[in-house]
C-alpha cells in the first residue's frame, strides 16, 4: 500500500512535468493574448503526429525529430494567429476567439483523421519500452528524460521572459497592453511570437504524451484540452509558476485516486478544481479577482 | 417594443407586423411536415429543431447574460438519460414517452441549481472553462455509472408509430418546444428580467450597484435555459433511439448551438434560431454528402470560422443595420426620429437599452418572418 502510494506520487510528478510544459504554453498564450487557444488540445496531438511520422517514414529519432517539430509547430503557431486570432476585435473579441481555436481544433481533427485515420498508435523507441531500476522502483527511461527535457523547456521559457529583452516585453504586455504599447513595445508581434512559442511547445508536450500516454488518436484532444484547461485555471491564468504546481499537483493527485479507482481518477482533475474554485475564485496563484476575470 | 427607448415612435403597422411575421413563420413549419414528406427531409428538420430550440435556450441565457457557457452539453445529456431510464424503470413507451420530457427539465434544472452556483461566481474565460469542465466531468459520470449503462449507453423505447408519417410526432413537439422557447425569449427580452440580464452582460459591477441583484437573475436564466435544454435532449434522445456518452455529451453540441447563435446574432430572439436554421440542415447535408465524417468536419469548421471571421456581429444585426442605414437615407434630412445606427445614447451603459442587439429586436423577428 505505501509502497503503491509513493509510486504514485513519483509518477505524479514525472508526468505532471509533461503537462506543465503544455500548460505553460497555454497559460502565455493567455496572458498575452487574452484568449483561451482550445486548439492546444489538437495541437499536442499534431506533435505527436509529426513526431509519428519522422520516426516511422524517415526513422528519425524522437528526441532528435524535435529539431523539426519545433520549428513546424512555432511556424503553424504564428500562422494561426496572424490569420485567424489577429483579426477578431470588438466586444465578443474572447468569446470569437474561442471559437475560432475550437473550429481550428476541428479542421485539424479532421485533417487527422483523413491522413492518419483512428485507429491509436504509440510512438516507438527502445527507450520507452525498457525501465530503470532507480530508489526501489522500475521507471520508464522515457519518463526520466520527457521529465529532464520538460524542466529544462520550462527553464528556458523562464530564462527567455525573465532575462531577455523580449521577455521583459512580453511581461509588460501581460501586464497592460495600452501601456506597452504607449512605450514602444510591438504588442503585434509580441502577440504573434507568444503564440508560436506557446504553440512550438506543443511539440516537446505531443512527442512525450505520444510516447507516455500508451496510444493516441485524433480523438485525444478532447481529454488533453479539459486537463490543460482544469491545469492553468486552477493554477491561475496566467500565472506559469501557477500552472507548474497545479500540474504536478493533478496528475500526481490522480495517480493517487487511480490505486483505488482507475475509472474516476480522471475526474479528479476536475472535482479538484470546482472545489479549489469554489473556495477561491481566481485559482491557486491568481492574481486576485481583477485578473482573474 | 424597444424602438421607443430610442426616441423613434414604432408605426402601429410595424409593432402587428412583428408578431404577424413570426406567426406566419411557425404556420410554415407546422404545415412543412404535410407538404414534404421525404423521410430523409424531414430526419434533418427535427433534428433542426431540437437544435433551434437548443441554441435559442442558450441564448436566453448566454446571449442575454454573456456569459458564455460552453458546457449546455451537461443538461442536453442530463435529460437525454433521464428520459432513457426512466422509459425504462417504468416502462413507458408511444406518445407516453414525451411526459417524461417534464421529468427531464426537473433534473435540468435540479442540475443547474448547483453547477449555477459554482460557476456564476467566476467570470469570463473562467466561466467559459468550469461549464467545459463540468461538461467534462458529466461525460465521464455516464460513462463510469452503470445505471447509465456505462460505454454502451442505453435504448430508448421504439414507438410503434405508423412507418410514413414516424416523424411527424417527434417534429410537432419539438415545434412546440421551439415555439415556447421563442415565445419565452421575447417575453423575457421585454421583461424587466431580460433587462437585468443584459445590464449584467455590459458591466456586471454597475448593474449590481444600481440594484440588481447579479446572482438570482444569472440563476434564473441558466436554470431556463438548463431547463429547455434538458427537454430538447429528452426528445433528442427518444428520437435517435440511442443515448452514449460520447453523443449525449457531445463537445460538438456545445459548440454548435454557439456557433448557431453568433451566426444568426448573439441576444437576438430570431438569430439563433436563424443560425440552427441554417447550419444544423448543412451539417446535416455534408455529413450525407461526403460519407467520410471527417471531410465533413473539416467542412463545417471551415464554415464557422467564415461565420466568425466574416460575420462577427451576426446576420441579424448586420442586416439591421442595413435596413437602417437604408431607411435613413429614404428620409431626406436625416429625420431625426429615424432609426440612427446604434450609438450608445443615453448616458449610463447600466440602464440604456443595451447595445445594438435590442434595437434589432424588432427587424430581427421580420427577418425570421419573411
Amino acid at each position: 500500500m505505501g509502497r503503491q502510494v509513493y509510486e504514485a506520487i513519483v509518477d505524479g510528478i514525472l508526468g505532471g512535468g509533461i503537462y506543465a510544459l503544455m500548460a505553460v504554453g497555454l497559460t502565455l498564450i493567455f496572458g498575452v493574448l487574452d484568449i483561451i487557444n482550445i486548439a492546444q488540445g489538437i495541437l499536442v496531438v499534431l506533435g505527436a503526429y509529426l513526431s509519428y511520422a519522422l520516426s516511422v517514414h524517415l526513422h528519425i529519432d524522437l528526441f532528435v525529430g524535435l529539431l523539426i517539430t519545433v520549428p513546424a509547430m512555432f511556424v503553424i503557431g504564428v500562422a494561426i494567429q496572424w490569420l485567424f486570432i489577429r483579426p477578431l476585435r470588438g466586444r465578443e473579441r474572447t468569446s470569437m476567439s474561442l471559437l475560432a481555436a475550437y473550429a481550428m481544433a476541428l479542421i485539424i481533427e479532421g485533417i487527422l483523421y483523413r491522413v492518419f485515420g483512428p485507429t491509436y498508435v504509440v510512438l516507438k523507441a527502445s527507450y520507452v519500452t525498457s525501465s530503470v531500476h532507480l530508489f526501489g522502483f522500475y521507471l520508464s527511461y522515457i519518463y526520466l528524460y520527457g521529465f529532464a527535457l520538460a524542466v529544462a523547456c520550462v527553464a528556458a521559457l523562464y530564462l527567455l521572459l525573465y532575462r531577455t529583452r523580449f521577455g521583459r516585453s512580453v511581461r509588460a504586455t501581460m501586464q497592460n497592453q495600452t501601456a506597452a504599447r504607449l512605450v514602444g513595445i510591438d504588442v503585434n508581434r509580441v502577440a504573434a511570437v507568444t503564440f508560436g512559442i506557446g504553440v512550438a511547445v506543443t511539440a516537446v508536450g505531443g512527442m512525450m504524451f505520444g510516447a507516455t500516454s500508451g496510444g493516441f488518436n485524433p480523438n485525444s484532444g478532447y481529454d488533453l484540452i479539459s486537463r490543460l484547461l482544469a491545469i492553468i485555471i486552477l493554477g491561475g491564468l496566467g500565472s506559469i509558476g501557477g500552472a507548474l504546481a497545479a500540474a504536478v499537483f493533478m496528475t500526481t493527485a490522480e495517480a493517487l485516486v487511480d490505486i483505488w479507482s482507475p475509472d474516476w481518477a480522471v475526474v479528479v482533475f476536475y472535482v479538484a478544481l470546482v472545489l479549489v474554485l469554489t473556495l477561491r475564485p481566481s485559482g491557486l496563484f491568481g492574481r486576485g479577482p481583477a485578473r482573474a476575470q | 417594443m424597444t424602438g421607443r427607448a430610442t426616441g423613434a415612435p414604432v408605426p402601429a403597422l410595424a409593432r402587428a407586423w412583428r408578431p404577424g411575421g413570426a406567426l406566419a413563420f411557425l404556420a410554415v413549419l407546422a404545415v412543412f411536415p404535410q407538404v414534404i414528406t421525404n423521410a430523409t427531409v424531414t430526419t434533418i428538420a427535427v433534428d433542426t429543431l431540437i437544435f433551434a430550440a437548443s441554441a435559442a435556450a442558450w441564448n436566453i441565457f448566454s446571449g442575454f447574460s454573456g456569459y458564455i457557457s460552453l458546457g449546455h452539453a451537461v443538461f442536453f445529456g442530463a435529460g437525454a438519460y433521464t428520459v432513457g431510464i426512466a422509459a425504462r424503470a417504468w416502462h413507458t413507451a408511444g406518445d407516453g414517452v414525451f411526459a417524461l420530457l417534464l421529468l427531464a427539465a426537473a433534473v435540468a434544472a435540479g442540475l443547474a441549481v448547483p453547477l449555477g452556483l459554482i460557476a456564476l461566481r467566476v467570470r469570463r474565460h473562467t466561466f467559459v472553462v468550469i461549464t467545459i469542465a463540468f461538461f467534462f466531468i458529466a461525460q465521464l459520470t455516464a460513462t463510469n455509472l452503470s445505471v447509465t449503462g456505462g460505454s454502451s449507453g442505453i435504448l430508448a423505447p421504439s414507438p410503434n408509430w405508423d412507418p410514413t408519417t414516424f416523424n411527424d410526432p417527434f417534429y410537432y413537439v419539438a415545434l412546440a418546444l421551439l415555439g415556447v422557447t421563442a415565445a419565452g425569449s421575447w417575453l423575457i427580452r421585454g421583461s424587466r428580467f431580460g433587462l437585468q440580464l443584459r445590464a449584467i452582460r455590459d458591466d456586471e459591477e454597475r448593474a449590481a450597484g444600481l440594484g440588481v441583484r447579479a446572482m438570482p437573475v444569472k440563476l434564473t436564466a441558466f436554470v431556463i435555459s438548463a431547463i429547455i435544454t434538458g427537454m430538447a435532449g429528452g426528445l433528442w434522445f427518444y428520437f435517435i433511439g440511442q443515448a452514449v456518452p460520447q453523443f449525449a455529451f457531445d463537445p460538438l453540441f456545445d459548440l454548435s448551438v454557439v456557433v448557431m447563435a453568433f451566426f444568426g446574432g448573439l441576444g437576438t430572439i430570431s438569430g439563433p434560431i436563424l443560425g440552427a436554421l441554417v447550419i444544423e440542415p448543412a451539417q446535416q447535408w455534408l455529413t450525407l454528402q461526403y460519407s467520410s465524417e471527417y471531410l465533413s468536419e473539416i467542412l463545417l469548421g471551415a464554415l464557422f470560422l467564415v461565420v466568425i471571421l466574416g460575420l462577427p456581429r451576426g446576420v441579424i444585426p448586420t442586416a439591421a443595420e442595413q435596413i437602417a442605414k437604408i431607411r435613413a437615407r429614404r428620409r431626406p434630412g436625416g429625420a431625426p426620429d429615424g432609426p440612427t445606427p446604434p450609438t450608445p445614447a443615453p448616458a449610463d451603459p447600466a440602464v440604456r437599452e443595451t447595445g445594438p442587439a435590442v434595437r434589432e429586436a424588432g427587424p430581427a423577428v421580420r427577418e425570421a418572418g419573411s
